[in-house]
This record gives C-alpha cells, structure tokens and sequence, in this order.
C-alpha cells in the first residue's frame, strides 16, 4: 500500500496546477459580484473616476438607505416579486403533485392516459411562438393582471415529470397496503405519498422558487405599468434599458425623495438594486445546493 | 412453493389480462374517476395556454397591419414566409442564431466536462465543496443580474479593460464590437453555466467503481492514463446523452441572454431569429410576419426535439416519460 501512497514530484505538479486552475475558475465566478459590491458602497467621486476594484472606497451605505426609504417603485415590485414566489410556487406546485399522481399510477388500466401524455408533450415540445401567445393573452384579458405571472406557467412539465418518476419509485406496498385500508386516490396522495417525498418537493419548490424570483419578460411585456412589475422586469427597464433612471433623476433633481441622502451616484444605485436582487438567491442557495442532483435526473433509463 | 406450480397461475393470468383490458370505460371511471379529475387542471392550462396559441398561427397566412380585426384580415398563403426568406434579415438572423448556440453548446459542454474531470482529481474534500460551490452559484442568476453586472465590468472604461491597458493590451469593445459580440455571448453563457453542467459529469464520474482506479494503479497507471482509460470512458455514455438533448436546442440561442446584451451596433452578428421576432415582430407591429417567422422556429424546433429526444432514447436508453 505504501508504494502506491508514494507520489512522485510530477504528480504533485499536476496537482497544484488543477488546484490552481479550479481556484481561478472559482475566483471569476465570484469577482464581478464582489466589484459589484464594493461599487454600490463607494462615494460617489471613486465610483464616477472608476476606482473601484474590489474594495469600497470612501465607504457610503446611501445608495442602499436611498432603495429602501426613498425609491416607492423599488420597494413595490419587491413586494410583487415576493408574491409571485409564494403564490406561483404553492399554486404550480400544487397542480405539479396532481397532475404526477395519476401518470404514476402505471398498474391502473386508464384509458386514454396514452393521448393525455402525447397531448402533453406535444404541448411541451411545440409552441406557436410569441405573437400568437401573446394575442392569446390578451384575448384571454390577463394582460396587466397579476395573474399573467402565475397561470401560463402554472403547469411545468419538467417538474411533473420529475414528481412523476418519484412516485413511481417509491415502494408499491406502501400504495397498495393504503388501498387496501380503503384510502381514497386523494388520501393516498396528500396522507401517504406527499409525507415521504420531501426530497423531490423540495427541489421542485426551491427551483421554482428562483425561477419565479428570476423572471422578468413576462412582467416586462404583459404588464403596463412599471407599478404592476415584478422586480427584475424594473431591473431590466432601470438598470438595462435605463428608461426609468431618468425618471428618477428627475424626482432627485426635485430633491423631494433624497432628502438627506447626498452621496449617490446612478451607477452605484444600480449596483446596490442589483445586490439586494441576488440577496434571496444566496439565501436560498445552501437549501438549493443540497438538491442539485435530484433536480437532475430528470428522465428515467429504461432497464 | 415448488418450483413446478408458478407456471398453472401465469397461464390463467393471461384471458385475465385480457379481460381487464377490455374492461368498459364506465367501470373504469367508477373506481378511479378522480385520478381523471386530478389531470382536469393541467389539462385544462394546457388547452388555454398551449393549445389555443395555436389558433392564433393562422396570422401567419394574412396580411396584417396591425389595424383593425385579425379575423378580418385576408388569406395571403406563404406571402409572409416569402417576405422573410426574400429580405435580407432571414440568412443573418438564422446564421447568428446556430453559431451562437452551437458554440454554446460545444463549448459549454466542453468546459463542463473538462472542469468535471478537474475536479474529480481533487482529493481534499473542502476544497472541492468551495470550487463547486462558487461556479455553480451565477446558473442561479438572471441574465438581468449578470447583464447589470457585466455591462459594466466589460464596457471600454470597466475594470476589465483598465486592468488589459495596465499590461499593455489593447482595449476590447466586448459589447460594442460586431465581430466580438458572438464570443462575448458564448463566453458569457459559458461561464454562467459550467459549473452548473459539471455536475451531471461528476455524478457519471462519482458513479464509477473505485475499483477500477486502484486496480489501474496497480498495474502501473499513470493519472493521465486512468484519466483516458477509466474516467472518460465512464462518462462517455453521459457526453452521449447531453449531445443528443442539446441537439434540440440549436436554434435557442438564448433570447433573454441577447435582449439584455445587444445593442443595434451589434445587430450584424447579434440579431438571433427570437429576438428578432421580438423587436421587428412585436414592437415594431408586423404581427404577420412575426407568427410566421416563430412558426418557422418552432416547426424546425419540433423536428429537433423530436430527433433529439428519439436519439438519446435510441442511444442512451433516455425516456422522459
């Protein structure tokens, strides 16, 4: 064993240049967040002469106070992204289990399950495109309505698919000893199933979770006004298109909504909305971790 | 039991079978109706949100202006697929869209499985948690986050080009460059992603037998050659499986990545079939010759799938359903 253990200097070599190689992999990962940081804290002269790399310089929390007691709109799509999530995740969750439970009930002879499962994934597969799509919406009357965030995409498949194959793993007894004690297709599911498949709820509640957290053109292009937006979608219209940062400019120019707050710098701004964006990913993220395979193995190989 | 009975049940289970197949729809319903009537609201977003856009493809056979009624508007066959194929955008917005998701793909895949096998080399296990950790952390982020992120740190006076003119290397216009565009976009869309498409490689990786590593050293192997002869072929059938899923996706070369990057300066090598149908589709009110373009998208897209999914059933034994 010890003549295997003994490595030569070569290997050793290899050996730091991959740990090496991965540690810079992982710093560029993270830098552009850290420089992202340390602008949105900087005064407003080093943030406009380019100064800052990685660290705040003249250290200002006013770009962060202006977001929370002054910008109205921010706070708002805030709170609406915070409702989606609770109100999209529960509810597509809820249709997800439905919907997984009979798919997985392979052994009961149902008649028409084969048309169901082509109607879909052909429904997954092919999709008219955006016009017609949004035409529909608006013939639906969802378009500037809440509820356009969370119906179209209330039904994932993936995730469907993903509880589907958790079902069908689980031990037959336990399904066929619930039967036998008289349960009804909806006791066996929410008494008997749902208690043992927190793994599989987990990685779908946490993965759409941040999906809804991260969506932003549907709010962008169904929704009217900014009021109505979730956060990302006033990201995309403030921080990328930067239509609305003129707008508060000129409330700033007013001085009625900055009162007190004199060290804040546009760019900065941004970056500060940008951070307190990615805040509820990083808290979600040790949970999400934990989960990253389940949410993989999507499909099932055959035997 | 002897081993000799089994075989008198298995030949009744047979007409058995046979009868509960034949088993009339009403009985069916009667035990298990309510597994019907769970499907009933899938189904039923399925038919408003999947099935009833498709109703609205006709506009891709009329002529439309964006006024009055759409039911009013008349047939023109393939006049707006004529009118695409014909203008100039059709070969530009196609082109960009397979180079900029095929170089995704080949390169993203290639960095997922190279930083897969990386890892998989590292032995002390905190340091392998950390480096997984943090380069699976942007999948996570909206194009949003990065785009605020990146517009900056790559713009001509960000800190990436002061820290290129600090070692005498000339500026790069990575956003604002035509030529430069497609690489910023697949080097963008990489980076986000690698550690995210690693993990699928290192779960192929973690799933070979040890054995075979400590029977390899023994005999003599060398780290590259128990790399070659153990690690990559354990992966392959994984690298099989992700070519033939990616297969679908070469026309989606990300519309969300693209919207929040380009700019009109960049339209040249830019411009992907989807965001075209946005802007020239959507906002600039030819609604006609949008649906007709994303129809095209989304047949050629089906096929894709369609072979994609037969492929990694055919070759990998992968079934989604």
């Amino acid at each position: 064993m010890a003549m295997i253990e003994e490595r030569g200097a070569v290997d050793v070599a290899v050996d730091v240049i991959i740990y090496l190689v991965l540690g810079l992999l992982a710093l560029m990962c993270l830098v552009p967040f850290v420089h992202l940081a340390a602008v949105s804290l900087s005064a407003t002269t080093p943030v406009a002469t380019n100064q800052v790399w990685l660290w705040p310089v003249g250290f200002n929390a006013d770009n962060y106070l202006y977001i929370f007691r002054s910008d109205r709109t921010f706070l708002g799509c805030m709170l609406t992204s915070v409702e989606r999530v609770l109100v999209g995740v529960s509810f597509g969750l809820l249709v997800s289990i439905i919907t997984a439970y009979p798919l997985s009930r392979d052994n009961i002879h149902m008649p028409g399950r084969v048309a169901i499962k082509t109607l879909i994934i052909f429904g997954m597969m092919f999709n008219a495109g955006f016009i017609p799509y949004f035409l529909s919406l608006r013939n639906l009357g969802l378009l500037d309505k809440f509820a356009v965030l969370i119906l179209p995409g209330a039904f994932n498949v993936f995730n469907t698919i993903l509880i589907m194959n958790y079902f069908r793993g689980l031990p037959n007894e336990i399904y066929e000893s619930a039967v036998l004690d008289g349960a009804s297709h909806l006791q066996v599911l929410f008494r008997v199933f749902l208690p043992v498949s927190q793994p599989v709820l987990a990685t779908v509640t946490l993965f759409s979770t941040v999906s809804h957290w991260n969506s932003w053109f549907d709010g962008f292009v169904f929704l009217r006004h900014v009021d109505q937006w979730p956060l990302q979608s006033y990201l995309y219209g403030r921080v990328i298109l930067k239509q609305i940062e003129q707008m508060a400019a000129r409330e700033a120019a007013h001085g009625t909504v900055s009162a007190g707050l004199s060290e804040i710098s546009p760019e900065a701004l941004s970056n500060a909305m940008v951070f307190v964006t990615m805040v509820p990913i990083m808290l979600v993220y040790p949970f999400l971790q934990r989960y990253f395979v389940t949410g993989l193995t999507l499909g099932a190989v055959k035997e | 039991m002897t081993g000799t009975t089994p075989l008198a049940p298995v030949t009744l289970a047979v007409p058995k079978a046979a009868k509960a197949a034949s088993k009339s729809f009403r009985v069916v319903l009667q035990q298990h109706w309510l597994l019907y009537v769970m499907l009933l609201p899938a189904l039923a977003l399925l038919a408003v949100f999947s099935y009833y856009p498709l109703w609205g493809l006709r506009l891709a056979f009329v002529k439309y202006e964006g006024v009055g009624r759409i039911a009013d508007a008349p047939w023109i066959g393939w006049g707006n697929f004529a009118r695409f194929f014909g203008g100039p955008y059709a070969a530009r917005v196609i082109g960009n869209t397979l180079f900029i998701a095929i170089g995704k793909i080949i390169l993203g895949q290639m960095a997922a499985i190279t930083i897969a096998l990386l890892i998989n080399e590292v032995r002390y296990q905190g340091y392998k948690r950390t480096i997984q950790t943090i380069s699976t952390f942007p999948h996570f982020l909206s194009w949003i986050i990065i785009g605020a992120t990146m517009v900056r740190l790559l713009s001509t006076v960000g800190p990436l080009n002061r820290a290129f003119d600090a070692i005498g290397l000339p500026k790069v216009r990575f956003l604002a460059s035509a030529s430069t565009f497609p690489w910023t976009l697949i080097s963008l869309d990489i980076w986000k992603g690698m550690g995210f498409g690693a993990i699928i490689y290192l779960a192929a990786l973690m799933g070979i037998n040890p054995e075979l590593y400590e029977a390899a050293t023994v005999d003599g192997a060398g780290r590259f050659k128990r790399l070659w002869h153990i690690s990559l072929p354990g992966i392959f059938s994984t690298i099989a499986l992700m070519a033939c899923l990616n297969l679908g996706s070469i026309l989606n070369a990300g519309f969300e990545q693209v919207l929040v990057l380009y700019n009109p300066v960049v339209y040249k090598t830019g411009d992907i079939i989807d965001t075209y149908i946005f802007r020239e589709g959507y906002l600039g009110n030819e609604f006609a010759l949008g649906t007709a373009v994303g129809l095209f998208k989304s047949a050629i897209g089906f096929g894709l799938i369609m072979l994609s999914y037969w492929l990694a059933d055919r070759f990998a034994n992968y079934r989604i359903f």
